[in-house]
C-alpha cells in the first residue's frame, strides 16, 4: 500500500508541490542574479547570457528539467485547487477568511495563474525568438546581441507595465509559497522564525528587483 | 441586548436548507452563546415552531460536541474557546449574527446546525490507538521513562477535542490539524512508537478517503482551533508520513 500511497496521498502531493516550488525559487534567484547584471554592465550580461544560451548542460539538461518543473507545478496546483473545491460542495453564506489567514495564502491559484499567463508572454518575448534564432534559422553565434534584445523589449510601456504588475502577483505568490513549502516538507522548528524573515525578504526583494530592472531599461534606452 | 439572528435551517440531510432570520430580544451579555440559542428555542417552542437543532454536550469546552460557524468563523470571534465557552459579551447590542453549520463534504448536515462528524471517528479507528498487552502481566506505564519535553508535546497534541473547527475554517476543508494532533500525540511517546509507521499511513489514507481537502498551509485551522493545536504538529506528521512511506 505504501508505494501507491506515496504517490497519491494528499501529503505526497503537497510535498511534490513544495519541492517543485522550491526548485522554481532557486531558478528565480539565478534568473534575478543574471538580469541584475544588465543594470551594471552590458558586457557582463552578454557574456553570462551567451554562456547560458550555448552551454549544452544548461540547454539540454537544466532547461528541459526547468520546463517540466513549471508544467508539473502548475498542473499540480490546478489539480489541488479542483480537489479542494470539491471538499466543500456547499459554501458558507458568510465567511470571514481574513480573520484567520492571509490573502496571499487563500489565493495561490489566482496569483499562480497570473504568473502562468505572464510566463506565456515571457516565453513569447524571449524564449521563442531565442529558439528560432538558434535552432530554426541557425544563425551564427553572436555574443553581443543579448543586451540590445533585452532593452528593445522594454521600450514598450505596455510590456513594461504588464511585467511590473505580474511581478507584484509573483511577490504575493512567494509571500505565502516560500515559507509554506518548508512547512510542507516538515521543516518547522526553532530556525523557522529566521527562515520566515528570509522568505518574506525574498518575496519582496526579488520581484521588486525585477520591476526595477524593467523600469531601468524602459527609462534609459 | 437586541439581536438579529440569521440561522441555517434544514429539515434533514436530503432537504434543501436556507438562512432564516430571527429577531431576538432580552439577551444578557453574560449568557453563553448556547444559552442565547436556548432562549431562542424556548420562544420557538412556545410559538409552536420547531426549535433550532445544534450539537452540545459538556458545555465546558472538553467534549468537542459543539460546533457552529458564527459570523464567518468556526466557534465565533473569540480565540481558543469552543462555541459553548463563547459569551454574548463578544457581541454588541443590535448586531446581526450569522449561524451556519460546519461545512465540508466529509461533514454532511444532518439537521439545521448539526453535522455528521463520524468521518473523524473512522480516522481514529484507522490508527489512533496503541495496542497493549492485557494478558495479566502488563508493564506499569510509569516504568517507561518519557522525557519531560516529549511528554509535554504529546500532551499538548492530546488536548485536541475533535471538534472539527480546523476542517470548518480551512478553505480546503482539510483535516490535517486534527489528524496531525492524533498522530503526533502517539508518535512522541515510546508506547506509540511501536505502531507509528502503520498509524500515520492508515490515518492519512482514511483522511483522504473521507473526502477532506489538501493542506495549503494557510494556518486558518491553528487560529480557530479552540485548543491552540499548533501547525508544528502538521509539519511533524508530514515528516512521520514521509519516513513511514519510505520504510513501509
Ligand atoms: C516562478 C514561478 C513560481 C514559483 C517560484 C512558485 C512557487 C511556489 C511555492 C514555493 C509554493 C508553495 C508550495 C507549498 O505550499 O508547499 C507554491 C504553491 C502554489 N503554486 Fe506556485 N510557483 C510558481 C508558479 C506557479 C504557477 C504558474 C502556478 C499556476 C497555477 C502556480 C500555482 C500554485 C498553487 C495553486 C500553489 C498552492 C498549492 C497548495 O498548496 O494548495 N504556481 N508555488
Ligand atoms: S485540532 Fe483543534 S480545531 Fe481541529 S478538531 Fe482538534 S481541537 Fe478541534
Ligand atoms: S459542548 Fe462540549 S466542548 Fe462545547
Amino acid at each position: 500500500m505504501a508505494k501507491s500511497a506515496l504517490l497519491k496521498s494528499s501529503i505526497a502531493k503537497k510535498v511534490a508541490m513544495a519541492l517543485s516550488g522550491l526548485f522554481l525559487i532557486l531558478f528565480l534567484a539565478q534568473h534575478f542574479f543574471i538580469n541584475s547584471t544588465s543594470v551594471f554592465s552590458a558586457d557582463v550580461f552578454n557574456s553570462i547570457s551567451h554562456f547560458m544560451g550555448n552551454n549544452p548542460l544548461v540547454q539540454f539538461v537544466i532547461q528541459p528539467i526547468l520546463i517540466l518543473g513549471v508544467i508539473f507545478h502548475f498542473i499540480m496546483g490546478i489539480v489541488l485547487e479542483y480537489q479542494n473545491n470539491k471538499a466543500r460542495p456547499i459554501n458558507y453564506v458568510k465567511n470571514n477568511g481574513a480573520a484567520n489567514s492571509s490573502w496571499a495564502s487563500r489565493n495561490m491559484i489566482i496569483t499562480g495563474l497570473v504568473v502562468l499567463a505572464f510566463m506565456g508572454l515571457h516565453f513569447y518575448d524571449f524564449w521563442v525568438p531565442e529558439m528560432v534564432y538558434k535552432y530554426v534559422e541557425v544563425n551564427p553565434l553572436d555574443e553581443t546581441r543579448y543586451f540590445a534584445e533585452l532593452t528593445h523589449k522594454f521600450e514598450s510601456p505596455v510590456r513594461t507595465a504588464i511585467y511590473s504588475v505580474s511581478f507584484v502577483l509573483l511577490s504575493l505568490h512567494l509571500w505565502h509559497g516560500f515559507n509554506s513549502s518548508f512547512q510542507s516538507v516538515g521543516f518547522n522548528n526553532k530556525y523557522s522564525r529566521s527562515l520566515h524573515t528570509l522568505g518574506y525578504a525574498f518575496a519582496i526583494v526579488v520581484p521588486v528587483g525585477f520591476i526595477f530592472i524593467a523600469l531601468f531599461h524602459h527609462f534609459n534606452h | 441586548m437586541k439581536l438579529t439572528l440569521k440561522i441555517w435551517r434544514q429539515k434533514n440531510a436530503k432537504a434543501e436548507g436556507k438562512i432564516v432570520e430571527y429577531p431576538l430580544d432580552g439577551i444578557d451579555e453574560d449568557m453563553s452563546f448556547l444559552e442565547m440559542l436556548d432562549v431562542l428555542n424556548e420562544g420557538l417552542i412556545n410559538s409552536g415552531d420547531l426549535p433550532v437543532s445544534f450539537d452540545h454536550d459538556c458545555r465546558e469546552g472538553i467534549c468537542g460536541s459543539c460546533s457552529l460557524y458564527i459570523n464567518g468563523e468556526a466557534h465565533g470571534p473569540d480565540r481558543k474557546v469552543p462555541t459553548c465557552q463563547l459569551h454574548m459579551r463578544m457581541f454588541k447590542d443590535g448586531d446581526t449574527i450569522f449561524i451556519e453549520p460546519f461545512r465540508a463534504k466529509a461533514f454532511p448536515v444532518i439537521k439545521d446546525l448539526v453535522v455528521d462528524r463520524s468521518s473523524f471517528d473512522r480516522i481514529q479507528q484507522a490508527g489512533g490507538f496503541v495496542s497493549i498487552n492485557t494478558s495479566g502481566n502488563p508493564t506499569d506505564a510509569n516504568a517507561i521513562l518519557v522525557p519531560k519535553h516529549d511528554a509535554d508535546k504529546a500532551f499538548d497534541a492530546a488536548t485536541c477535542i475533535g471538534c472539527g473547527a480546523c476542517v470548518a475554517s480551512c478553505k480546503n476543508s482539510s483535516a490535517m490539524l486534527f489528524v496531525a494532533a492524533k498522530v503526533s500525540q502517539y508518535a512522541l511517546l515510546p508506547q506509540g512508537k511501536v505502531e507509528a509507521t502503520d498509524r500515520v499511513l492508515n490515518m492519512v489514507a482514511q483522511m483522504d478517503a473521507e473526502g477532506f481537502g489538501n493542506c495549503t498551509n494557510t494556518g486558518a485551522c491553528e487560529v480557530e482551533c479552540p485548543k491552540g493545536i499548533s501547525l508544528e504538529y502538521i509539519a511533524q506528521m508530514n515528516r512521520e508520513y514521509l519516513s513511514a512511506s519510505l520504510k513501509g
